[in-house]
């Protein structure tokens, strides 16, 4: 990177099942306000445009991102929605301070799934001729996806429901998590099932909330607040779309935006370097293949990693600290919501579920089904 | 110190009201070919795909995933910037930061629509406005009660509309690409049904199928892959309150006054005739043509009716207003606004062929007019100073 780009705040809302008191503005507003008051900058004069990551099916409203032009301050200026994970909107707002036409811009995210019938969503994301009809949605891809992993590395359905054991007793030290608490591996495989091997406990839960961040140049950065926290590498891609072209088994798309990623910031043995990782798992065995494509262990080897206890709270490498998305994150707001859990783990101001010392973390968000496009951003202290 | 970028290669298909012939990944697939042809680069060579559409205009959820089989975007960075009519703008801009942010060499942006495989062409722009509050009346209702304030406001005859839509005839008959040729007469025009007065169906954009791709790269890479880059030099985004109140109950657009305003103070252009020399603009019905251009201030408020009569806005006029015969003759609508930039680029580099307006053009604008009246505005230039 040709200069240094820091998150200068983060807020965000409780995740809750519904929000019917609020409408996405309102949402919105919550995390742009206490924004605004936590970092003391006037959205007039500090803040140069706004990324925002929505989109029109799941706002159930075409042109969805003009409901949040005046509580985002975009009045008279500049605001763009990124149609995809919220992690591509924190992205596109890097992009736009790095091309040196913008020094500080504001990333905002909102989603109400309890408005929305998701899986009827989903099946609009399968091509009309061939897939739609077969009636598969996010659930039923993953399934697949899950069965060619589990299958082909001999994961256990005991080892996913390790990661939800993990997430959801996390999250009782995450004030915003929606879902917190102690169960055990047996609760979590007597849940109902949904598409085999999925199981309810497996994904993650209905939830609506909105989280939002402001990114600067280093100079103004340095002005805004005395712990910036700095973007040190960033990567993206996309895999193939129709499911049988690729080995759902391997998340190739993965690997390749992390080794971006890891590229820019210098990193060799992301095991070793990174500090604590916040990563999009809507599924529980997603959290076992993305720690292979991440390269925290060998292909196969998630299972074993969790088993290990590696990536839980007080292991080797931390992940999730705050539950993640099955302790409840909307699609969207999860990115978003990711980005800012790290950006507080390396201000240390994580609170009860801070990793001591954290100061390199890892970020992550999927977007499309079976994680066809995925995002990692490194971060710093 | 801002970044550069500049477009090295622009393509798209030819327009037309249905191609039963493709579907939606081929038809895009036929913008991108024709963009990395133009750029004499291989999909090999493009770093990141940027993607744009109306999202619900064709029924697909998340369709920058499914058109990675005609973008070409496997194994490559990206996504997708949607912001309803200013979408094709938007992913200019996008692609614009890339390229300039140090960080891609070049950059793919692909916006396209299929009308043809859309349920009901106006669902979508229903579901534009605040479901509690607002009166449904589509885009029809907005611009013929535009056009009507503006009669009444300048003193603009239906005529001066029908010789606008002549002259946008005239220039689509000569592009190849457009979507409506019609070879029309004024007395076509005059007699063309009415939709809702003074708003005649030939005043009114079509609903095409069409896509659009252009080819964006860094400041150190685009004079290595074409001899005549055109640079992006400034851009400008401004938003309005939702479904733009203001547009209904006065006669301003203040988003098309404060974007031209910005992009004309901070480039030095103070008699914006005399230093632009060609726009295309988003206008999505014949009489916009008439107030966009006087609220991007090509002419005294109130005259752009008599600009028109003298010709002024023709191919071999002083100030040509969209050679390509615009939005009322082409209208993909995520696409329409990529479009522009990309005739707009076209104008600059002197290879829009029939269609190439007789005066010399050294500096381009082009807008994207969006759902709830916002404006986009990028500032094209031949040379960078």
């Amino acid at each position: 990177m040709n200069q240094r780009v820091a998150i200068v705040g983060v807020a965000q809302t409780r995740y809750q099942s519904s929000r019917d008191d609020a409408r996405v503005f309102e949402l919105t507003f919550e995390v742009v306000e206490r924004l605004l008051d936590e970092t003391g900058l006037s959205i007039w004069k500090d803040i140069n445009a706004v990324v925002s990551s929505g989109d029109d099916y799941v706002d159930g409203k075409g042109i969805s991102n003009d409901q949040i032009t005046e509580v985002v301050g975009a009045q008279y200026r500049a605001e763009h929605k990124v149609a995809a994970d919220g992690a591509f909107a924190v992205r596109y707002a890097l992009l736009q301070v790095l091309s040196g036409h913008h020094d500080a811009v504001m990333v905002t995210a909102h989603c109400k799934e309890s408005m929305i019938d998701q899986n009827l969503i989903n099946n609009l994301a399968f091509d009309p001729l061939y897939q739609r009809y077969l009636g598969f949605d996010l659930v039923s891809a993953a399934a697949l996806q899950a069965q060619r992993y589990m299958h082909k590395y001999g994961i256990t359905p005991e080892q996913c429901a390790k990661v939800v054991v993990k997430s959801l007793k996390n999250a009782k030290n995450n004030p915003y998590a929606q879902v917190a608490q102690d169960i055990t591996i047996e609760e979590v495989l007597r849940s109902p099932l949904l598409a085999d091997p999925i199981r309810t406990l497996d994904c993650k839960p209905v939830s609506d909330g909105a989280c939002a961040l402001i990114l600067a140049s280093e100079q103004k950065a340095k002005r805004i607040t005395d712990k910036p926290v700095w973007i040190k590498g960033i990567g993206s891609c996309y895999d193939a779309f129709y499911l049988g072209d690729r080995d759902l088994a391997d998340c190739d798309s993965l690997v390749v935006a992390a080794q971006r990623a890891y590229k820019m910031a210098g990193i060799n043995n992301p095991r070793n370097e990174i500090d604590v990782a916040e990563i999009s798992g809507e599924f529980s065995y997603q959290e076992l293949l993305w720690y292979e494509g991440l390269g925290l262990c060998g292909r196969g080897e998630g299972g074993k990693l969790i088993d290990q206890g590696v990536t839980k709270m007080g292991g080797e490498l931390p992940v999730n600290p705050s539950g993640g998305l099955l302790s409840g994150c909307p699609h969207h707001v999860a990115g978003v919501a990711r980005v800012a859990e790290v950006a507080l783990q390396m201000r240390g101001e994580a609170g009860a579920r801070q990793v001591p010392g954290a100061k390199t973390g890892l970020a992550h968000g999927i977007t499309g089904p079976c994680g066809q496009l995925q995002c990692v951003i490194i971060l710093g202290s | 110190m801002a970044g550069r970028a500049a477009i090295v290669g622009v393509g798209q298909t030819y327009h037309r009201s249905k191609r039963p012939d493709v579907n939606q990944i081929e038809m895009i697939n036929e913008a991108v070919r024709a963009a990395l042809e133009d750029a004499q680069l291989t999909p090999k060579e493009i770093d990141c795909v940027l993607f744009g559409n109306m999202e619900q205009a064709e029924g697909s959820y998340l369709m920058d995933c499914w058109a990675t089989e005609g973008t070409g975007a496997y194994l490559k960075e990206g996504c997708k910037v949607h912001t309803g009519g200013t979408t094709g703008a938007s992913v200019a801009e996008a692609a614009a930061h890339h390229a300039a942010s140090g960080l891609f060499d070049t950059v793919l942006a692909v916006t396209y629509e299929k009308q043809d495989e859309t349920p009901a062409g106006m669902g979508p722009l229903a579901l534009v406005q605040d479901y509690l509050w607002a009166i449904h009346t589509g885009a029809f209702g907005w611009f013929a009660r535009m056009g009507r304030k503006y009669m009444l406001e300048t003193g603009c005859q239906e005529e001066h509309a029908a010789i606008t839509r002549l002259k946008s005839d005239r220039c689509a008959c000569k592009n190849p690409h457009a979507h409506l040729r019609l070879n029309l007469t004024m007395q076509d025009v005059l007699n063309s049904r009415m939709l809702l007065y003074p708003l005649r169906l030939l005043y009114m954009c079509p609903t095409t199928a069409g896509a659009c791709a252009l080819v964006f790269a860094s400041e150190e890479r685009a004079p290595k892959i074409t001899k005549k880059p055109v640079w992006v030099k400034d851009w400008e985004t401004v938003h309005y309150e939702m479904v733009g109140y203001e547009a209904y109950f006065t006669s301003r657009m203040t988003s098309m006054e404060t974007a031209a305003n910005r992009i004309y103070h901070r480039n030095g252009i103070t008699n914006v005739r005399r230093d632009i020399q060609c726009a295309e603009i988003y206008e999505p019905s014949t009489w916009s043509e008439l107030q966009f251009s006087e609220w991007f201030h090509f002419c005294e408020k109130g005259e752009a009716w008599r600009m028109a009569e003298k010709g002024v806005s023709d191919l071999e006029g002083e100030f040509p207003i969209n050679p390509s015969g615009g939005v009322v003759c082409t209208n993909p609508i995520g696409c329409t606004a990529m479009v522009r930039v990309a005739e707009a680029a076209l104008q600059i580099r002197g290879d829009a062929g029939e269609h190439q307006v007789t005066r010399d053009v050294k500096r381009a604008v082009a807008t994207g007019f969006g759902g709830s009246f916002w404006t986009e505005m990028l500032l094209l230039q031949r040379s960078w100073d």
